[in-house]
């Protein structure tokens, strides 16, 4: 690889957008992944759409920290030229796709927060960040729905989708709480009324889960011990291996286009 | 999961109001809910819709291939019931 990796501005704001859209890159990614290899054509598409849905996301919200940073960053640089440690973006989306039901509960653990993220935000007094939430609350919606009609399916169908549902629930739990984690950088633009307090998003996100739980027959973890790192930009051992395959044209070509 | 047991579905999409809903193909999925989802990712990826209906495929009653003389012929050959022989007034305009 010879193109090197950028710097970004310490800016709370820019950190803020760049969390977002980390999040909805990475998710984006690991869908795509499934792409041409979901146990149906019509799940295919799907989770393509999803992924497609998150990356639009993400390419706004690196459009609009780059036009915050104003250093001459864009929405490339950010995916393309950021190296693990650099990307902030939650545990929970850059763990492994694993089985079909794994998939979903992911995507379900985090559509559930993502959809009352995007809402809230929609009342931001930041115009540009209440706009890209509106668009995105639209989509999130639908994620929403789908993972949760398949999380019933799932665990209320056979025996063998409520072992896999299961599983996965109880493995991906514990990056859950990492949903509602924010830092001080992030309390001062929630007192300024740009972001938005997860705090407040909790008890909606837990009667969400377990209310879908409950209908598939499975069974919500007692909360515990969570996991945290990916918003400072300590990650899994997962994300090297996304992004060296996310970055590798741009690293090993770079500003190459088709 | 085994495509072959899985119900099949009709899709119809209606693309603009006061338009009719269009048969545009069928999906494969276990239950109504899950066709309507999947009507909507597969048939409307490029804005083709505003309302989707999706109706089991089985549940559709079509007119037998052998039987389209006895059921198409006898109209071909009838052209006076084409409104093609009337002269319209000039002040109708387009019609």
């Amino acid at each position: 690889m010879s193109a090197a990796s950028i710097s970004v501005a310490k800016s709370p704001l820019v950190l803020y957008a760049l969390r977002r859209a980390d999040d909805a890159l990475i998710l984006g990614h690991r869908l795509s992944e499934w792409c041409g290899h979901a146990p149906m054509m019509e799940e295919d598409m799907a989770l393509a759409n999803m992924g497609l849905d998150l990356i639009g996301q993400a390419r706004e919200l690196y459009s609009y920290a780059a036009k915050v940073e104003d250093a001459g960053n864009d929405e490339d640089t950010y995916a393309y030229l950021r190296d693990v440690r650099q990307y902030r973006n939650l545990l929970l989306v850059e763990q492994p796709n694993g089985d079909f039901a794994r998939t979903i509960v992911r995507q379900f653990f985090y559509s559930a927060f993502a959809d009352a993220y995007w809402r809230a935000m929609m009342a931001s007094n930041d115009q540009i960040l209440a706009a890209i939430a509106a668009k995105s609350e639209k989509e999130s919606a639908y994620h929403l729905r789908h993972s949760s009609e398949w999380v019933i399916r799932l665990g209320d169908g056979t025996e063998e989708g409520h072992r896999r549902a299961q599983t996965a629930v109880d493995d991906l739990w514990a990056f859950t709480g990492e949903l509602f984690y924010i830092d001080e950088t992030e309390a001062g633009l929630i007192v300024d009324g740009r972001a938005v307090d997860p705090e407040n998003l909790w008890a909606s996100w837990v009667e969400t889960v377990s209310c879908v739980l409950r209908s598939a027959t499975l069974t919500s973890p007692s909360s515990g011990w969570m996991q945290k790192g990916g918003r400072f930009g300590q990650h899994s051992e997962h994300l090297g291996y996304i992004l060296s395959e996310l970055q590798l044209l741009q690293r090993t070509f770079p500003g190459a286009t088709w | 999961m085994s495509v072959q047991n899985i119900q099949l579905w009709e899709v119809f999409i209606r693309s603009r109001n006061g338009l009719a809903h269009k048969h545009v193909g069928s999906l494969h999925a276990t239950d109504a809910v899950l066709a309507l989802q999947a009507a909507r990712d597969i048939y409307t990826r490029r804005g083709e819709g505003l309302s989707i209906w999706i109706v089991p495929s089985n549940s559709i009653i079509a007119s037998d291939p052998a039987e389209k003389g006895m059921m198409f012929e006898p109209a071909m050959s009838k052209i006076y019931r084409h409104p093609t022989f009337y002269n319209v007034p000039d002040e109708v305009g387009h019609m």
